[in-house]
């Protein structure tokens, strides 16, 4: 199949198709094929065969596995965003899962979230908090009185694909402490929750999930201003402030 | 009165300091008058409710208590008359309204016409003489007899005067009046033109005055405004350029400066942090109520004209263009006197205003801080004086003649294109000039539209800046100078700019989002839209945590990073420069920006060859395969040697002129070099993020792996190499994380909770808005009472004249039933009788 009918046929297959279906468990073969591809594509698929999992008492070897592969850097930035956190957050909802691998999933999420935009920060650091609340023996990644004193390197292996053997749990989340620097002062507020215990009630992501960029500027556009600050370094034309750094590299 | 009609309301203790008002009572007198007002008002009401028929009171101000019984009395009548006019008898053409005077009919006072006008005359003899009367009116014989027998004794013994003689007579007076008059104005004149030459001398002299005969001067001659007065605007400018405190040494300048910049310094880390951003809202701004009713930068620091250096007065050259503007200002001043000087009448409405704003409310404080310091300051002024004139001198002619040619004063123009025409076809120092101009004339402290406009001119200003830098050619050079005096009206117009500000980025993002969601991705915008985000660094702190413009800022242009494709080389350009805009924006607050980093390795990646092995994931707007790889690959050798680094012109942004494939290859090597560039200095500004290095995990792997240094040319080697360093040379250090400790929740105790009272008979503890809810809500709940009171008191009073009514009603029922069975008794009395008697008969 081309890559643009794959995707149409799996965005409606969970709704549209399956419910119609006599025996749906035919459809196992195409999404497992579909599940393996990589890409926005499996991500697609992980619907339809959540379905066929919940549903229709699919047993699927090493879900969790795959699961965790599927998390790079380009889930923060398309379009399916959304759709995949919902049955992320579906499948890790479980508190029977053992620790490690939520910690793997939670170090991974926080290693990838390094390059998402704002608008997806603000729905996965939440995310990672209702993980923490699940699953309290992750607490370490960010609670660790008595480890040692200073690593000299990350003892997280991103490159593992195996959960159990990536030493999340050995780990701590540092990211989500480089992201308290963030720009956008929602994310930073956000990132800076973990720095306290957490508190007993789970954050409602389900607003959070289709937040947009343009929600998220124009949310803080129509903010009303009340004292605005001004610039005290004086101004002596456009390229002219000290140290710049168009000066250096661009020219009038 | 009567004690035993008081009651009094005892106070339990004695309060300093709180007023009693209702300590003393008079229960039985408010007690009837209740009653009386109920008798007045509800009892009527009462009385009257089955009636259909209503008697109005329809006399004119009856019930009127404001108008006087005079004026009502006038009122009727008029009225009275005004019903009668219509209502004449059309047959009978004869008939005349009597005419009256005083209430006397006028045809009879005309028959005794001598003696009333006698008598008003001479009661009279105001504003009309009686000669002047006699004069022009020819007067009576009568008259004239009347006035000859009263008045003049003199006259009465020449008493055969002819007419013309006595109009000969006054006439000769009046001139001579005419004569003393003109003559006493002269010698006024005369004394103040003295005064004004003796002031002049005194001045040159020394220039020291006591105050107070200064400002008796100027009483004398506040009727006339002349070269006094112009000496004091003089005077007035000059201050402008002049401190009012003692000469600072360079120290305390330096010292001072340094402390002002500790302190803004110090409020911007505040903000950065964003600590208070709940906690107190209102942050003190850092400019005073006087900064901004005086217009003036408040950065631009004029006390380098007064600071001494090896006895000559120390004047910074690289300050060269707030000097020239502070120049113009006083220019401008002079200017303004001689265009006075040339022709009074000429000069507009406005300018008067200025003077007058100027020469009254300046007048004193200025004079006063002059005197203050003139004293020892008249070396000095002869010093600036001179610089002034050789700065003056060096002004280029063609500039002096540009300014012979424009106005003085110019109207804010109400739209755009006026403002645009305006500008249409000047230099830039003339744009400049009109630009200051219009600050200056409406100034929002003469008159009080004035703010509105000169907000509006800061919004036209941005507007004709994005049109020059939308146009073919960008006239970035004009943008450049420009920025001041945006800069000048931002630092008037905090709230206005930034409203204004964050409109356009609205519109910009508006316009982005829907391209975005009708073909799924953007173009980067135009060379406009980068200026205005340069032009927000200017005018804004970009490190404050939070900030109503530099944060929709930073969400727009992560947007224009991640969002918008990258196709062909200007978007290159483009992307990079808003990666140097992000850089500088988090320079100081140390922000991270994950977007930058993703974009810096997008642009490395496409300066690669495409089929190489992968280590690292670019992300989004970028693709690992597709047909706009290569974009920055170089692959001509001769290209890659005779290349040299060299700034982009932004130019390049909007058109790509040189199309020779050397030059373009040269602009990816600099885009190349500026992003090595850009890369260390991301390096050198996150280097204390404790996730360091996986940040930079990716561009590490692909400078080292994959990018074939070797290959460029040495001087692209060193920025390789810079960048490379930075990113190594960090030590790595994990210090595990842990979790602030939870503040103890206090137990809740019975210990009374002390609260200082700051003032007495008050509820503490709250804000103004609050005290004020608090007292509205008690308020009402006093009125709602009084209210339930007094329908409640009504009640009573009904139910009393209804029960009245009743037992009135019962008693005369009793009564007549009574007297019924009286009389039926009486009469079965005498029927019994009757019958008896008839018996015994």
């Amino acid at each position: 199949l081309p890559t643009g009918l794959y995707k149409k046929v799996l965005v409606i297959l969970h709704d549209s198709i399956l419910p119609y279906m006599n025996e749906p468990t035919l459809m196992i073969d195409f999404l497992t094929v579909a599940y393996g591809i990589g890409g926005a594509i499996s991500l697609l698929a992980l619907n339809g065969l959540f379905i066929l999992i919940h549903q229709h008492n699919l047993e699927y070897p090493d879900f969790y596995k795959k699961l965790y592969n599927l998390l790079d850097p380009s889930i923060y930035h398309v379009k399916y965003r959304a759709r995949f956190f919902h049955l992320l957050d579906l499948f890790l909802s479980s508190s029977h899962l053992p620790a490690y691998l939520v910690a793997a999933f939670i170090k991974r999420l926080s290693r990838l979230a390094l390059t998402a935009p704002p608008e997806a920060l603000l729905m996965v650091i939440p995310f990672i908090c209702n993980l923490f609340r699940r699953h309290p023996a992750c607490r370490l990644l960010v609670h660790r009185p008595d480890g040692p004193e200073a690593m000299s390197e990350d003892p997280y292996i991103m490159e593992e694909e195996e959960p159990s053997e990536s030493r999340a749990l050995q780990s701590c989340l540092w990211e989500i402490q480089a992201l308290q620097n963030h720009y956008h002062p929602d994310v930073a507020k956000a990132a800076a929750v973990l720095n306290q215990s957490l508190s007993e009630m789970e954050d409602d992501i389900s607003g959070l999930l289709e937040l947009s960029a343009y929600e998220l500027f124009d949310k803080e556009v129509k903010k009303k201003a009340t004292d605005v600050p001004l610039e005290f370094e004086q101004v002596r034309g456009l390229f002219r402030k000290k140290s710049d750094i168009f000066a250096e590299h661009f020219t009038l | 009165s009567n004690p035993f009609e008081v009651k009094v309301n005892r106070q339990k203790f004695d309060i300093l300091g709180r007023k009693t008002k209702n300590d003393v009572g008079l229960p039985g007198v408010s007690r009837s008058k209740a009653i009386k007002k109920r008798t007045q008002t509800l009892l009527k009401e009462y009385k009257e409710r089955e009636k259909a028929n209503v008697f109005k009171d329809k006399r004119f101000g009856e019930y009127n208590t404001k108008i006087s019984p005079e004026e009502k009395m006038m009122r009727r009548f008029t009225l009275e008359r005004q019903q009668n006019y219509g209502k004449k008898n059309i047959y009978n053409l004869n008939e005349e309204e009597e005419l009256t005077h005083y209430g006397q009919s006028l045809a009879e006072i005309e028959k005794l016409n001598d003696i009333v006008d006698s008598d008003s005359d001479t009661e009279e003899g105001g504003a009309l003489s009686a000669e002047l009367t006699a004069a022009h009116f020819g007067g009576g014989g009568g008259l004239l007899r009347k006035k000859a027998s009263s008045a003049q004794q003199d006259e009465e013994e020449e008493k055969p005067k002819s007419r013309k003689e006595l109009i000969e007579e006054m006439i000769a007076r009046s001139k001579q009046e005419k004569q003393e008059r003109q003559s006493r104005r002269e010698s006024a004149l005369e004394l103040t033109e003295k005064l004004d030459n003796d002031w002049k001398e005194i001045q040159t002299l020394m220039a020291r005055k006591p105050p107070k005969s200064e400002r008796k001067d100027k009483e004398v001659e506040k009727p006339k405004p002349d070269e006094y007065d112009m000496i004091v605007r003089e005077l007035g400018f000059e201050m402008k350029a002049k401190p009012s405190e003692r000469m600072k040494t360079e120290e305390e300048l330096a010292k001072e400066e340094q402390a002002r910049l500790q302190k803004l310094e110090a409020d911007r880390l505040r903000r950065m942090r964003g600590i208070d951003e709940q906690a107190n809202k209102k942050k003190p701004s850092h400019i005073s109520a006087d900064d901004l009713a005086d217009g003036f930068i408040l950065d631009k620091d004029d006390r380098h004209l007064l600071s001494y250096k090896d006895g000559k007065i120390n004047i910074e050259n690289e300050e060269e263009k707030e000097k020239d503007e502070e120049e113009e200002e006083e220019e401008d001043g002079k200017e303004d006197n001689e265009n006075e000087e040339e022709s009074e009448e000429e000069s507009a409405n406005e300018e008067e205003e200025e003077v007058a704003a100027d020469s009254h409310s300046d007048l004193e404080s200025d004079l006063e801080s002059e005197e203050e310091a003139a004293g020892n300051k008249e070396q000095k002024k002869h010093n600036t004086n001179e610089n002034e004139s050789q700065n003056m001198k060096k002004l280029d002619p063609k500039m002096e003649a540009a300014k012979s040619e424009l106005p003085y004063t110019f109207a804010v123009p109400e739209s755009y294109e006026k403002f645009k025409s305006l500008l249409a076809g000047r230099t830039v120092e003339q744009q400049l000039l009109i630009l200051e101009r219009i600050q200056k004339c409406n100034h929002p402290s003469l008159a009080a539209g004035n703010k509105e406009k000169l907000e509006k001119l800061f919004g036209f200003l941005l507007e004709y800046i994005g049109d020059l830098a939308t146009l073919d050619l960008p006239e970035l050079r004009t943008i450049d100078r420009l920025v001041l005096p945006l800069c000048n009206l931002c630092q008037m117009f905090p709230e206005a700019a930034s409203d204004r500000m964050r409109f356009i980025l609205r519109d910009a993002a508006h316009d982005m989002e829907e391209v975005v969601e009708v073909k799924g991705r953007a173009a980067f915008p135009g060379l406009d839209t980068l200026i205005y985000l340069k032009i927000i660094s200017l005018l804004f702190p970009t490190s404050d945590f939070r900030h109503p413009v530099v944060t929709p800022a930073f969400i727009y242009m992560s947007q224009l990073l991640t969002k918008c494709r990258i196709t062909t080389l200007q978007d290159v350009i483009k992307g990079l420069f808003i990666c140097c805009l992000f850089l500088e924006y988090v320079s100081l607050s140390r922000r991270f920006v994950p977007e930058l980093i993703n974009f810096l390795l997008g642009v490395l990646h496409i300066s690669l060859p495409k089929k190489q092995a992968q280590g690292y994931t670019v992300v989004h707007p970028f693709t690992p395969v597709g047909k706009n790889l290569e974009l920055l690959l170089v692959s001509d050798k001769k290209d890659l040697d005779s290349w040299q680094k060299q700034n982009l012109p932004l130019s390049v942004v909007t058109k790509l002129k040189e199309t020779s494939r050397t030059e373009i290859n040269h602009i990816r090597l600099s885009c190349l070099a500026l992003c090595f560039d850009l890369i260390k200095k991301c390096a050198a500004l996150y280097e204390s993020l404790p996730s360091f290095h996986e940040i930079m995990h990716p561009i590490r792997i692909l400078l080292t792996q994959h990018l074939l240094a070797n290959d460029y040319p040495e001087k692209m080697q060193e920025w390789y190499q810079g960048a490379l360093k930075e990113i190594e040379n960090k030590d790595k250090r994990y210090i595990p994380l842990i979790c602030e400790k939870k503040k103890p929740v206090p137990l809740k105790q019975y210990t009374p909770r002390i609260v200082k009272v700051l003032e007495f008979g008050r509820t503490q503890g709250s804000s103004k808005k609050e005290q004020e809810r608090k007292q509205l809500i008690r308020k009402h709940k006093r009125e709602l009472k009084g209210a339930i009171r007094e329908i409640r008191k009504d009640n009573q009073f009904l139910a009393r004249t209804q029960l009245s009514e009743v037992m009135e009603r019962d008693a005369a029922r009793k009564r007549k039933v009574k007297e019924l069975l009286g009389s039926l008794a009486t009469q079965e009395g005498e029927w019994k009788a009757m019958k008896r008697k008839k018996g015994k008969n």
